[in-house]
């Protein structure tokens, strides 16, 4: 688990995602080849702004037992700006959440190995008020 | 060469508890209370908010307001008394958040409530020896207080960054600490809450200290209080900072802007340098402020610093007092299960 976490901490701490520059496409998370593109693909990785919209999202209120603390909480899908699509949890008032709200990334603890062990850090997304 | 604050950055947790509602719980007098401390409210983080997160939103509005590469950022010192960790450094977390690389020095700071303008002096003297381009300067913190302590009325969370270097909005002129030996308020391995000497936390401790750090300066510098547009102190409560500006000669008016207390707490690390940054919210060009912290332990790092033609161009929106005035209320059923307080 540490290893596998560690792997991806710099695409999780930040929207650090791919671009190829054959198609001018860009991917969440980041690709090694661009599906579009295969051998031509010439892909970059950058780092994306944070800001974009909700298309569509859910509530949930049956949580696993490590986020029972968020419960209700939103899960978004959510278009950024380049049109990547990303799905996130939202951290709002489900009540507040809309299709077409405005939001932007957040840092946020994803959660932890229980007291003693490793904290996992990573983006969310906030209303972008 | 002027050396100074170079960008600046804040966060500050949406939720709010009244000091009426921690009262109705104990079982004690609100206004009495309200009246003592002078704090009204305070600031909760979110369940999944922790000094490292506060530090790296702060952090990233400082480096999108300053527009540089963060790659040039030489230096990242987190100052804190609740980092997340006791052994593995927030400012690691920082750095990567950040997208700094891996080519920096770091350390997190710990100095009670001054941990972070420990770490602005040390980036000062960094880029000053030619040392670094940048340096990044955090101080921030989720205070820990025991229910039913009085503490609870006023541990609260926010922090604030700064970026160091030349061509700075405001520069710092000079810095002067005092630092004794005093055991007001601290908190031993292991233990979840500090202890503290109730009365004594005042003069022997604050007062002392931030009287002599700031006396310290000003006589260093050929300066009083009168030749000051601004000062702001470290803020456990409204009642410590607006007395020892009486003491040193100063007026409500020159703390007014600074005095964020009543309304989000005792940021601790973060309290006197959030403060400071709601004075470069409003300050022009050739204004001189006096900032002073005190960590408990006992120190006080002071600060003279006059802001430069730079700000006129400089991104200061959203404010302090912006995020001071917005806030949700929870109650103290809500606190306890943000603060981690209940055990399952």
């Amino acid at each position: 688990m540490l290893p596998r976490f560690w792997r991806k901490i710099k695409y999780r701490y930040d929207l650090v995602g791919s671009y190829c520059e054959n198609c001018q496409s860009f991917f969440y998370p980041p690709r090694n080849l661009c599906p579009h593109c295969r051998r031509r693909s010439k892909i970059k990785e950058i780092p994306f702004d944070g800001k974009g919209r909700v298309l569509s999202y859910t509530v949930v209120h049956d949580a696993p037992e490590e986020y029972k603390e968020e419960k209700p909480y939103v899960v978004a899908l959510i278009e950024l700006e380049n049109g990547v699509r990303v799905i996130s949890q939202l951290v709002c008032d489900p009540e507040e959440v809309e299709i077409g709200m405005e939001v932007k990334k957040a840092f946020r603890k994803y959660g932890e190995d229980g007291n003693s062990g490793i904290i996992y850090y990573g983006t969310k997304f906030v209303p972008d008020n | 060469m002027k050396v100074g604050v170079v960008s600046y950055g804040t966060y500050i947790p949406i939720y709010r508890i009244k000091v009426e509602e921690i009262a109705r719980i104990w079982g004690e007098n609100a206004e009495a209370i309200k009246g003592g401390l002078g704090i009204y409210q305070k600031s909760v983080p979110d369940v999944d908010e922790d000094t490292a997160t506060i530090s790296v939103e702060a952090a990233r509005e400082a480096v999108y307001r300053a527009n540089i590469n963060p790659k040039d950022i030489g230096a990242i010192y987190v100052g804190s008394e609740s980092h997340p960790y006791a052994v593995k450094p927030t400012a690691t977390i920082v750095g990567e958040a950040l997208g700094v690389g891996n080519d920096f020095f770091s350390a997190d700071l710990e100095f009670a409530c001054k941990a972070g303008t420990a770490g602005m002096q040390m980036c000062i003297g960094f880029v000053r020896s030619g040392m670094i381009k940048y340096g990044l300067a955090i101080g921030a913190d989720t205070s820990q207080s025991k229910p039913g302590d009085a503490l609870e009325y006023s541990a609260a969370a926010g922090g604030a960054a700064f970026i160091i270097g030349k061509n700075p909005i405001a520069e710092v002129e000079e810095t002067y600490s005092f630092t004794s030996d005093t055991p007001d308020f601290w908190r031993r391995e292991l233990q979840p809450y500090p202890s503290h000497g109730g009365r004594f936390t005042g003069l022997p401790a604050y007062f002392r200290h931030v009287t002599s750090a700031a006396q310290g300066l000003m006589d260093k510098m050929g300066l009083k209080a009168s030749d000051f547009d601004y000062a702001v102190f470290h803020q456990p409560n409204a009642k410590f900072p607006v007395r020892v500006a009486k003491m040193l000669g100063f007026t409500n008016e020159q703390i007014k802007q600074g005095l964020l207390v009543p309304y989000i707490g005792n940021t601790y690390s973060g309290a006197s340098i959030l403060g400071f940054a709601a004075i470069l919210d409003v300050a022009k060009p050739g204004d001189r402020i006096l900032l002073v912290s005190f960590g408990s332990g006992a120190g006080s790092d002071a600060f003279s610093i006059v802001v430069t033609d730079a700000i006129e161009n400089f991104e200061r929106n959203p404010t302090v007092w912006d995020k001071v005035n917005q806030g949700v209320f929870i109650d103290y059923g809500e606190y306890l299960k943000h603060r981690d307080k209940i055990r399952m």
